[in-house]
């Protein structure tokens, strides 16, 4: 085996594999919140201008392509490192008590992680897929025809069970970054008493911040049009 | 069999302790009772007491390791209550007092659980494996020679601190065992960390992170994930931020050595 190699398959290559990645997509959450944010325009033309822009533009098209491979590293890792770390302890413990020495959320990350991933499958299903492959209904803005993805989101967002699928992943992704955040830069090396503290307090407010935005989306419009 | 303190009330306790009669044995979980026990007691006492309690009616005594019995050496172990080393944080099993647990309670004790740390007899694991990490690079290869003067070599006191609280790991395996991957990052960290800090163990900084990491993966320990029960349990105190060290030690050699 070559000395990179070597690297990236010891314990530690993999998980400084699952921490860099992890961070990017933290980038990418950040983008793809701030981006999202045109959906409270009420009018919808915003929101399909910027979707015509993310499904066009080809600096974002190159970027999808590294995304995809950031996902794909970081879940296909984590779960080499998860089944040698099952195969650790055979035997397990008759009596455990786990929750006097650490965080729910830190234990469960494995579990956390498959159900952002199963909501990750659905929403990438019913917008990713229907906006790129599928055929929406064209609407003029400013003499130009866009695709009405506006109304695709805003309809899904009125079902009861898609409102509580996406609130279900966000609570998931909340966890998942309470513990992952901080965890990533621990795994970097990045562990300073100076600014220890700073990242793991930002890290609580990331986790809360971040899904609590994108959970407001689908609770927006269904409290707006359904509810009220 | 009260302490010396007449105050103190003698216990009766019900045990659930791993029987296992070798490596390959399957082992289970056997119920006794333990009677007049004093609260002074060490943990291990306790043991002592119901060991000669089972020889003097002709069964197996249970196996456990133990030595100095004075929380130094890192010999005893124990899985006790769901918790390594007891209930009390920053304790090694000998050094835990019955007085922390209350007349009539259950306990239930099982060897530390890992594949890298095969049960021997009982409660007894073979912990070798952490002594070939260490052997992998775990050392200074300078010449002893004779004692050098105070202060020869400068070391800011706070580096010397820092070297000094890794070094106090005693090797004991609660990281391992209370970690749910079975990791043995903690142990590994304060041994790399200790010597990485300390101008004596530069010479073979790099190699050595890079050798004890291959082992710790060829023994077949699992990968941290940061979720900190070692740093928890760790009856000296061996802090997380050596795990940190481990990993910036790692990352550097493996992108600077000369090692292919």
């Amino acid at each position: 085996m070559s000395w990179f190699t070597k690297t990236f398959t010891s314990t530690i290559g993999r998980k400084v594999l699952v921490s860099v990645t992890g961070l990017f997509l933290c980038s990418f959450l950040v983008v793809h919140l701030v981006g999202n944010l045109q959906l409270f325009n009420e009018t919808g033309d915003a929101f399909n201008i910027y979707s015509h822009f993310m499904a066009t533009n080809p600096i974002i098209r190159t970027m999808e392509i590294v995304l995809v491979l950031g996902f794909g590293f970081h879940i296909y890792e984590a779960l080499v490192l998860t089944r040698r770390n099952q195969n650790v302890r055979k035997v397990d413990y008759a009596y455990n008590r786990p929750e006097d020495n650490s965080n729910w959320s830190s234990r469960n990350m494995g579990l956390l992680g498959t159900v952002i991933l199963v909501f990750l499958i659905i929403h990438l299903y019913n917008f990713f897929w229907r906006a790129r492959f599928g055929e929406p209904n064209l609407i003029p803005i400013e003499g130009t025809e866009y695709d009405d993805l506006y109304s695709v989101v805003v309809q899904s967002f009125h079902l009861w069970w898609y409102v509580l699928i996406y609130v279900l992943g966000q609570i998931a992704l909340g966890f998942h970054l309470y513990h992952g955040f901080q965890s990533a830069f621990q795994t970097l090396g990045l562990n300073h008493k100076k600014y220890t503290p700073f990242i793991q307090k930002f890290g609580a407010f990331f986790s809360i911040v971040v899904p609590a935005g994108f959970a407001s989306m689908p609770l927006y419009f269904f409290i707006k049009d359904v509810v009220l | 069999m009260a302490g010396n303190n007449p105050n103190s009330k003698p216990m009766n306790l019900t045990l659930k302790v791993w029987r296992q009669k070798n490596t390959k044995a399957t082992g289970r979980l056997e119920t006794y009772q333990v009677k007049d026990i004093s609260p002074e007691m060490s943990f291990l006492e306790m043991l002592d007491v119901l060991n000669e309690d089972l020889l003097r009616s002709g069964q197996d005594p249970i196996a456990f390791d133990h030595d100095c019995r004075e929380g130094i050496c890192g010999m005893c172990s124990l899985y006790i209550n769901g918790r390594a080393h007891g209930p009390e944080r920053g304790t090694t099993t000998c050094q835990l007092h019955m007085r922390k647990f209350a007349d009539g309670d259950t306990i239930t004790i099982e060897p530390w659980r890992a594949t890298p740390f095969p049960i021997l007899k009982d409660l007894a694991v073979d912990r070798s494996a952490l002594d070939r990490i260490q052997q992998a690079g775990g050392y200074i290869s300078v010449n002893t020679g004779g004692v050098p003067d105070a202060n020869e070599i400068p070391i800011p006191k706070s580096i010397a601190d820092k070297a000094f609280d890794a070094a106090t790991c005693i090797q004991c395996g609660a990281c391992v065992a209370a970690c749910k991957n079975g990791s043995a990052m903690l142990f590994t960290s304060a041994k790399v960390s200790q010597l990485a800090m300390l101008p004596q163990g530069k010479v073979e900084r790099k190699t050595r992170v890079e050798n004890m990491v291959a082992q710790m993966d060829i023994e077949g320990f699992g990968s941290c994930t940061n979720i900190g029960s070692c740093a928890a349990e760790c009856p000296v105190g061996i802090s997380l931020e050596n795990i940190a060290m481990l990993n910036r030690e790692f990352i550097s050699a493996k992108l600077t050595s000369e090692n292919l």
